[in-house]
């Protein structure tokens, strides 16, 4: 399909869309006029496709230099009449939390919807967090949907919600809704004409600081009017269409209550094997619906709960059955019957669910002894940095730099970030030891620097500086921390697919931007020492860290190349190997580590579909085996 | 069970794994079928191994089970390994012969024909093809989603017509490669009936 339907569809029409597509038509129905986030797997293609619609949709759309910020931007909309919206990956919360906790305080005008996206089983992140906690944390509402049809038609619905009671409401997905693909039927769309020269409306906001500015007189009152909202609320989730019970049992004895993407599987395993149990179906989760729940459970003897990640429905319903009275076995992950971590799949569930209803009948499939010793015997395929990769180049010259000033690798601590430079955790490079969120290496730099008499070097790439790296990195400077700070500057943010950042002279909209110099940035924080480097160029990036590391201040190199996935580029042709020059050192393969060259029966081969003519590896080798492709 | 079929699809980034199967999930929704299908997008593309799934009939979930594909659908021959969990003895497992060797790895590459056999052993419908050859033929190497769509419109228990699977080809890629794409499908069609 022409992701341009996603605006000009009208309802009643059906479209095969990714789960993060449908979030975006929902947004469209709902007539959305601000839209800010910071690119995480998995809520990205979200920010990727209101960046190509947002002129057509009647959108201001931002990436913003963090969650925090985007938070902010969706929460100031909503505070002057706009309906807005953010969205973000679950550990964005994190960074989004200190303003997000307080939106709920002060509360909306225009709808304000936070999309969070969950990563169990941490395809692509650095922790398996449930974003559910936030909304028990800061007392708003959730929706939990389930498959691409209920994103879209929960989003839309989440801002009819959160106008209704002027509070904002967290749409929870997780990978496998979010990366889902399904038929979605369109609804009609909100009007969110521009009343002005812009292509988005503007509102106007009404000053009321008893309203929007927690001072302690007033926030008092606010969260007191917050929990009158969430008593209200909970009225809703207890008869919400969202919540609804599934019958497959002929007689009232087991049931089984679940949400999100676990519901996908526990439907299915209950409805393949027949099962004779009954499903409740929590798409509103949060005020608990404790009626409902109640209710549900009333003639059962016993009650599976199956969620993904955190204990958190379970705990409710244990509260509730302790609130009520009533005398029902619970089995989730607190009793061992499903796995506390991890995403679940059909599998796990119907594992679990054996434990007590005993409907299986195992039939191991037996394979030749030769099949399971190739199956041990297959190499893996890890991600790695592609070839013309800059980072490659980049972490190749600083352990050469820190070879020839006669230093171990023990005597240098890594404190990497967030984006594709972490593989550098991978062999050869070994240039990761330490990691604890965005912009972290600059902090982790500081406290290694004083805790320890190693040589500290800290990565972090140029969209993760502008994130949340430029405030510790005055701090390294103010007091006085030595350590040496890259900032891996590609021109993209490129682990995500590719958005633009502040570094780049273009906006989200796709208009001109200025461009924020990361050297004059790490100048005004007070470095002395900062030099632009390009990784291509070995000898200047071995001779700039030797010098680098050889200083006892904050040194900051910006190791400059555009990313090679970055479309238009032009480049060199592929590198042409000569066999007759080759001493089979093996330093192509062991230091460099390009997926273009491998060694295939004893001999090196350079794989000209995938080289993108870097030339490092002629650099690299000092037999003349590898050269220049013409 | 009637009208339900599972296709789960494997292989390296960028070899068109997610654009294929997106093609086959519209051609199913135009035949009025439920489908639900899930891909994996972020760190796990740089080179790594892709698999997407596919499940046609009341589904809600899009993870198949383990030993539950009706198809595996591979474009390498090592990624039909990995895959193995998913299949069961009733299996059509197609897989394109062309590897794609892991730049880093401590282990050797497997023979391929050696990889053909030992699957002969243990499966019934064990259908190799030189896909990447197919591809190049047709007129690109890029054109090899295209030869394997084709193997899998072949099977006579897929249920989706050609013909459909074609119109949704056309609906999301570019016109200018529309009849490369056509010599592909039918190419990887043939080399699967013939």
């Amino acid at each position: 399909m022409n992701l341009k339907e996603l605006v000009t569809g009208v309802a009643g029409d059906k479209q095969f869309l990714l789960g993060n597509e449908a979030a975006v038509r929902g947004v469209i129905e709902a007539g959305v006029s601000i839209a800010a986030t910071y690119p995480g797997t998995p809520s990205s293609e979200i920010g990727n496709v209101l960046s190509l619609l947002a002129k057509e949709a009647n959108i201001y759309f931002e990436f913003s230099t963090n969650e925090k910020v985007a938070m902010e931007v969706a929460a100031t909309a909503a505070a002057s009449g706009l309906r807005s919206f953010t969205f973000m990956k679950h550990v964005g919360m994190n960074v989004a939390s200190d303003s997000f906790m307080t939106t709920a305080y002060s509360g909306v005008n225009g709808g304000m919807v936070i999309l969070s996206a969950d990563d169990p089983s941490l395809f692509s992140s650095q922790n398996e967090q449930d974003t559910r906690n936030y909304a028990r944390l800061a007392n708003v509402p959730i929706l939990e949907p389930s498959n691409c049809q209920e994103v879209k038609d929960m989003v839309k619905y989440a801002f009819d919600l959160s106008e209704q009671f002027n509070l904002p409401v967290i749409v929870r997905t997780t990978t496998r809704v979010s990366h889902m693909r399904g038929v979605v039927e369109f609804g009609d769309v909100n009007d969110n004409s521009s009343n002005n020269e812009n292509h988005w409306k503007r509102g106007h906001f009404n000053k009321d600081p008893s309203k929007y500015v927690p001072v302690p007189a007033f926030a008092g009152d606010m969260h007191v009017r917050l929990w009158d909202k969430i008593h209200k609320i909970e009225e809703i989730t207890n008869k919400s269409e969202y919540n609804f019970e599934m019958d497959f049992a002929s007689d009232k004895k087991y049931g089984l209550i679940s949400s999100s993407s676990a519901y996908n599987y526990a439907h299915d395993v209950v409805k393949f094997n027949g099962l004779d149990v009954d499903v409740l179906k929590l798409g509103f989760s949060y005020p608990f619906p404790q009626d409902l729940v109640a209710e549900f459970l009333d003639d059962l003897d016993e009650v599976f709960i199956v969620e993904e990640v955190d204990p958190i429905i379970e705990r409710d319903v244990l509260a509730t059955i302790g609130a009520k009275n009533l005398n029902v076995s619970v089995h989730g992950k607190l009793d061992g019957t499903f796995p506390l971590f991890h995403e679940f799949n059909s599998d796990v569930v119907s594992d679990g669910l054996n434990k007590i209803l005993n409907f299986k009948d195992d039939e191991l499939i037996k394979y030749s002894s030769s099949l399971e010793k190739l199956e041990e015997d297959i190499p893996n395929r890890a991600p790695v940095l592609c070839a013309g990769c800059p980072h490659r180049a980049m972490y190749y010259g600083i352990n050469k730099a820190i070879d020839e000033l006669g230093l171990k690798a023990s005597d240098v601590v890594f404190a990497s970030d967030i984006g594709c430079y972490t593989l550098g955790i991978n062999p050869p490079y070994n240039c990761a030891d330490y990691l604890l969120s965005m912009g972290s290496s600059v902090g982790d730099g500081c406290g290694f620097s004083v805790s320890t008499d190693q040589k500290v070097a800290s990565f972090i790439g140029d969209s993760t500086f502008f994130h949340s790296g430029v405030s510790p990195l005055i701090n390294a400077v103010h007091n006085k921390h030595n350590f040496v700070l890259t900032v891996l500057d590609n021109r993209i943010t490129a682990m995500t697919g590719g958005q633009p950042n502040p570094g780049i002279p273009i906006d989200g909209m796709g208009d001109e931007a200025p461009e924020i110099s990361i050297r004059k940035l790490a100048a005004a924080c007070g470095c002395d020492y900062v030099r632009v480097i390009n990784p291509f160029n070995l000898e200047q990036v071995i001779k700039t860290y030797k010098e680098a590391f050889q200083r006892e201040d904050t040194a900051v190199i910006v190791s400059k190349a555009p990313c090679t996935l970055i479309k238009g580029l032009t480049k060199k042709p592929p590198v042409n190997f000569v066999e007759s020059n080759c001493n089979n050192c093996d330093k192509c393969v062991s230091e460099l580590a390009c997926p273009a060259i491998s060694k295939l029966n004893g001999k090196i081969t350079v794989d000209k579909s995938q080289c993108d003519g870097c030339n490092v590896c002629i650099q690299v080798c000092k037999y003349g085996a590898l050269e220049a492709g013409r | 069970m009637d009208n339900h079929y599972s296709i789960y699809i494997c292989g390296v980034g960028g070899q068109g794994i997610i654009k294929t199967s997106t093609i086959i999930g519209e051609a199913a929704m135009n035949q009025g079928l439920d489908v639900v299908m899930s891909e994996i997008h972020g760190m796990s593309q740089r080179g790594g191994s892709v698999s997407t799934e596919l499940k046609i009939g009341g589904y809600n979930s899009s993870i198949i089970p383990n030993n539950g594909a009706d198809m595996l659908l591979a474009f390498e021959p090592i990624e039909t390994i990995r895959g193995l969990d998913k299949v069961n003895s009733e299996t059509k497992i197609v897989y394109n012969t062309h590897p794609t060797v892991p730049s880093s790895s401590d282990k050797a590459y497997p023979n391929v024909d050696n990889i053909t056999k030992i699957l002969k052993e243990n499966f019934k419908h064990v259908l190799p093809i030189n896909g990447t050859e197919l591809a190049i033929e047709a007129g690109s190497v890029l054109a090899l989603n295209m030869v394997l769509l084709g193997a899998v419109t072949a099977d006579d228990k897929f249920p989706l017509t050609k013909e459909s699977v074609i119109d949704a080809m056309k609906n999301n890629l570019k016109p200018k490669f529309h009849d490369m794409n056509l010599k592909a499908i039918e190419s990887g069609y043939d080399s699967i009936k013939g």
